[in-house]
């Protein structure tokens, strides 16, 4: 039953253009809204409007190319739409997993906005009846000289791991990379991995009519509101007066939400639930009901609050963190309310499902809100923005590049280069260990965890490369993909499925617009042709500060699956003796290579293109040759080519190798230091070698001996010597003094 | 923890809600784990030393009952007096999570029977409040009377700054009560009891305690 215009409070303000501009609705977005519902709104009423429409929540600008996204393979149990996708791993198991950006909130305060960015992931995984069993983050930073990019990185790590800590899941992969191109906009993508029967997911569709809605978890107070439509705007010299957007993280109350949330869903309490995350209530109800075909109508005298004197408004907007709401079935709402109790969290019951497809929000006797519920989601606009596609780059032929330095020397450099030296300052603050299920701790090509007691293994890996991505979107978002696969492979897994982070700036440009639709399209066609759909993400634009967008950065997070994960590999070198084999071609392309950027001072060219026959075909035989247990070390080879690949290989285990030198075909810069795709490093036992060079050759895939690993020192024929102290200190250093402000 | 006490002892251990006041009848040990107590927001470990269930650790510990604190236990023993002594911020400020190196002082105790003295471990850990304080009259008793069992060393089982990672005092890792009978330590042994995961110097603590009631049964 609608309500009549003349029963909604009054008193309140009247809509004015500025008003509609200060909630991030454009005027003819707010036309749209007047023609919907026939009337002026409220203010409350605008507030939700501003809340579901905007960017972040209505996918308004970005929904036209998403639909291209494969999304569905047999074992695809949930695919996007969800609080997070749903993959079926066997043995009556579901992996349930996601990642989310919480860029802007941690530009403005990087502790509480990575740490609420964690937070809110976990939230999207256990809501579906998870328990999180793994975390990944990748993150982007400035230029190492800017100013802020210390503080930034100093309060975005130590926000991860005060959430990821106290709550309890172990943090095992991730990312951190340093560009200009981030100063004013750092990224924080935090994905989180959980476990599942796949007899008990659970979904935000509400069901039956009169249905008690029930407030679920920590008081809601006036922290974040507008946060979603904060993370829809540019950045201007303001942007640190946005403070008050930012929301609080507390990771016990969110532990005791989990284990709550997971009884009652044992318990069989409960019907639908969903988390508040972006726009808190007014989300999560419109959800529920919508998803549901149900009315909602909110009695926000009952919320439970943290300060006296909020309004409907502030209420229905803010983005306390840590809540829950729920559709319980009635004959078990006391247990439930007594597990909750048990847990010391509040539960009340603060609305109902009704047939009319309203959504109606009452407070101190006036009705606030009356919108219909289905529209508010589905009616919200959609955008085929304009856009143009990036400009092709030219192909840089190695022969033509002039190398200042020695190949020792430009190893030494790279190798203590802000983006490829050791991120073990970021991973120590991050307990990778907790639950004792970890099997391959961060640093490796993928982070490896048992399922419960075994014999399965879960491997997860988050990538990207945003250079290759603003070269060309479309071969950087397959890149983005094939690098996420080749990790998981190298590690033994098989890849089963992605959730994507596509983190871009302002899609009303249509330069930015073409870069997303360039990696989307690029994302989906490798996902396609390596049977690795994707079941979840996240889309975050206007990533810009005064005009200036970030590099084109879609993280995918993979996860794959060890059926035996004590048959997972690792990247470092076994025995002295082990001969090294490259698998995949090597022609040596140096356009987007870090060796250009680092060494030569260029950040040119085409980016290596991404062959998706290669990548598969590579990629099933290195699983294969893991399995037979034909190799005794596996790394993928990706930022900083061949050479840094051995290198890392070298300083994971303390041995050298001793190296061929490149074919005269090739320079011997391109050879090494070229980031061709589809390949990886093995090595085996020396016996074992000619059976992999043979099974290669019958499987028609490329394959070399490099040498032999042994030594204490990278040592190529011709080439002077680099001892692995020295690449240690380069590698270990650069990260460690920088934070300490020596470098 | 509790899969490693089952793994090692084959023995299914028994949660205690924190609200309770009593322990299971027949219980041989109480471990008080790891974790972040009530969100450790307060002092670690100050909340949880005033849980209900606390007063019935102190009375099973005080008739010379065995008591383990790992990480958060340790700072819990100490809040509720268990243990001497306070655990401050590591000294680098951060929360540090790797593995670390611990000589084993002693292998006369029910906690340490399984390593020998002068050994050295290899466990990880993961603490930001790890760093182990108390004043010198404390210290001197503590080292007096042998009650340092773990002490952070090099591979070598030097004890060094460089292989001191949180900065405690004398490089304590774990101590003992006056009785013997309470341990609490910042390393996680039961991280590192399977050869997968990490490795198994851990074991040698469970395995130890276990022999230990088997002997005593």
């Amino acid at each position: 039953m609608a309500i009549a215009k003349d029963t909604l409070l009054r008193n309140e303000p009247r809509i004015t253009p500025e008003l509609v501009a200060e909630h991030g609705l454009k005027p003819d977005e707010y036309q749209r809204i007047l023609d919907l519902i026939g009337r002026e709104p409220t203010l409350t009423e605008l507030g939700i409007f501003s809340a579901m429409w905007n960017e972040h929540c209505s996918y308004k600008s970005s929904k036209v190319h998403l639909r291209g996204l494969p999304t569905e393979a047999p074992w695809v149990i949930q695919g996007p739409g969800e609080n997070a996708g749903v993959i079926d791993i066997g043995d009556g198991l579901a992996v349930v997993f996601k990642m989310e950006s919480h860029n802007h909130p941690s530009f403005i305060e990087p502790y509480q906005g990575a740490t609420t960015g964690v937070g809110g992931i976990l939230r999207d995984v256990f809501t579906m009846g998870a328990r999180p069993i793994a975390c990944l983050n990748a993150i982007s930073f400035g230029d190492p000289k800017h100013p802020k990019t210390r503080h930034l990185v100093s309060g975005v790590v130590a926000g991860i791991g005060g959430y990821g800590n106290s709550f309890g899941v172990p943090t095992v992969g991730g990312q951190t990379r340093f560009h200009t191109r981030y100063d004013g906009n750092n990224l924080v993508n935090a994905m989180a991995v959980g476990l599942a029967r796949t007899d008990s997911i659970f979904y935000a569709a509400a069901s039956g009519v009169g249905m008690p809605i029930v407030y679920l978890g920590s008081k809601t107070g006036r922290d974040g509101i507008h946060g979603a439509s904060m993370a829809s705007a540019e950045f201007g010299e303001d942007s640190e007066e946005k403070r008050p957007t930012v929301q609080v993280g507390d990771p016990f109350a969110e532990k005791l939400l989990l284990e709550a949330c997971l009884e009652i869903m044992r318990k069989d309490c409960v019907i639908a639930i969903q988390d508040m995350g972006a726009a808190g209530l007014t989300c999560s109800a419109v959800e529920m009901g919508a998803k549901g075909d149900l009315g909602v109508t909110l009695d926000l005298d009952k919320v439970p609050t943290r300060e006296t004197g909020m309004s409907a408004y502030e209420m229905m907007l803010s983005e306390s963190q840590e809540r829950m709401l729920m559709v319980l079935r009635p004959e078990k709402e006391q247990e439930a309310e007594d597990i909750f109790r048990k847990w010391g969290l509040d539960f009340a019951i603060v609305g109902e499902t009704t047939p009319t497809k309203r959504f109606i929000v009452r407070h101190g006797g006036d009705v606030m809100a009356d919108l219909p519920i289905k529209e508010l989601g589905d009616e919200a606009p959609v955008y085929n923005r304009p856009f143009v596609e990036s400009p092709k780059l030219p192909v840089i032929h190695a022969g033509d590049v002039t190398h200042p330095m020695s190949m020792a020397d430009a190893l030494e450099r790279l190798i203590g280069s802000p983006d490829l030296c050791s991120k073990r300052w970021v991973w120590e603050q991050y307990d990778h260990i907790i639950g004792g299920n970890t099997v391959q701790r961060p640093g490796g090509d993928a982070g490896v965890v048992r399922i419960e007691d075994g014999p399965k293994g879960l491997a997860m890996t988050a990538d990207v490369t945003p250079r290759y991505c603003e070269a060309d979107p479309f071969e950087g978002g397959k890149q983005a993909v094939a690098e996420a696969y080749r990790n998981l492979c190298a590690v033994g897994a098989l890849p089963l499925a992605i959730t994507d982070n596509l983190n871009f700036g302002n899609p009303e440009k249509p330069e930015i617009m073409g870069q997303f639709v360039g990696c989307v399209r690029g994302i989906a066609a490798a996902c396609k042709a390596l049977d690795f759909p994707v079941v979840s993400g996240n889309v975050s634009l206007y990533n810009e500060t005064n005009g200036r967008a970030i590099l084109p950065t879609p993280t995918i997070g993979g996860v794959g699956l060890l059926n035996d994960f004590m048959k997972s590999m690792s990247s470092g070198f076994k025995d002295s003796g082990d001969t090294i084999l490259l698998i995949g071609e090597n022609p040596g392309w140096l356009g987007q290579s870090l060796y250009l950027r680092e060494i030569c001072g260029r950040e040119e060219g085409a980016p290596p293109p991404v062959d998706l026959e290669h990548e598969k075909r590579h990629g099933a035989f290195v699983r294969r040759l893991i399995l037979d247990s034909q190799v005794t070390a596996v790394h993928d080879i990706s930022d900083g080519g061949l050479l840094v690949a051995l290198a890392e290989m070298a300083l994971a285990s303390g041995l050298g190798a001793t190296l061929d030198a490149a074919p005269a075909a090739v320079p011997a810069q391109a050879f090494w230091f070229g980031e061709d795709q589809a390949r990886y490093v093995v090595t085996a036992k020396a016996a074992d070698a000619e059976k992999v060079l043979a099974k290669a050759t019958a499987a028609g895939i490329p394959a070399r001996t490099l040498g032999t690993v042994g030594g204490k020192a990278i040592a190529v024929k011709g080439e002077k010597a680099v001892p692995l102290a020295t690449l240690n200190a380069a590698f270990e250093g650069w990260l460690p003094a920088y934070m300490a402000g020596k470098a | 923890m509790a899969r490693t006490l089952k793994l090692v002892s084959g023995v299914e251990p028994a949660m205690v809600w924190h609200a309770d006041t009593a322990l299971p009848a027949g219980t041989d040990l109480v471990v008080v784990p790891g974790g972040f107590s009530y969100g450790d927001y307060l002092r670690c470990g100050a909340i949880a030393a005033r849980a209900p269930i606390m007063d019935a650790v102190r009375a099973f510990a005080a008739k010379g009952g065995l008591v383990l604190g790992v990480c958060n236990g340790f700072q819990i023993l100490c809040e509720s007096g268990l243990l001497p002594g306070v655990l401050m911020r590591n000294q680098q400020l951060k929360f540090i999570c790797r593995d670390v190196y611990l000589r084993v002082e002693r292998s006369d105790t029910p906690f340490t029977r399984g390593y020998n003295a002068g050994q050295v471990i290899r466990v990880p850990v993961a603490h930001g409040e790890g760093n182990y304080i108390a004043d010198g009259e404390t210290i001197a008793r503590l080292e007096g009377e042998g009650r340092v069992l773990f002490r952070y060393s090099s591979p070598d089982g030097l004890v060094d700054p460089d292989w001191n990672h949180n900065g405690a005092i004398n490089a304590i890792a774990g101590i003992v009560n006056g009785q013997g009978n309470v341990l609490g330590m910042m390393p996680h042994p039961e991280n590192h009891v399977e050869a997968v995961i990490g490795c198994t110097d851990g074991r040698g603590l469970f395995a130890g305690l276990s022999d230990h009631f088997d002997k005593a049964a």
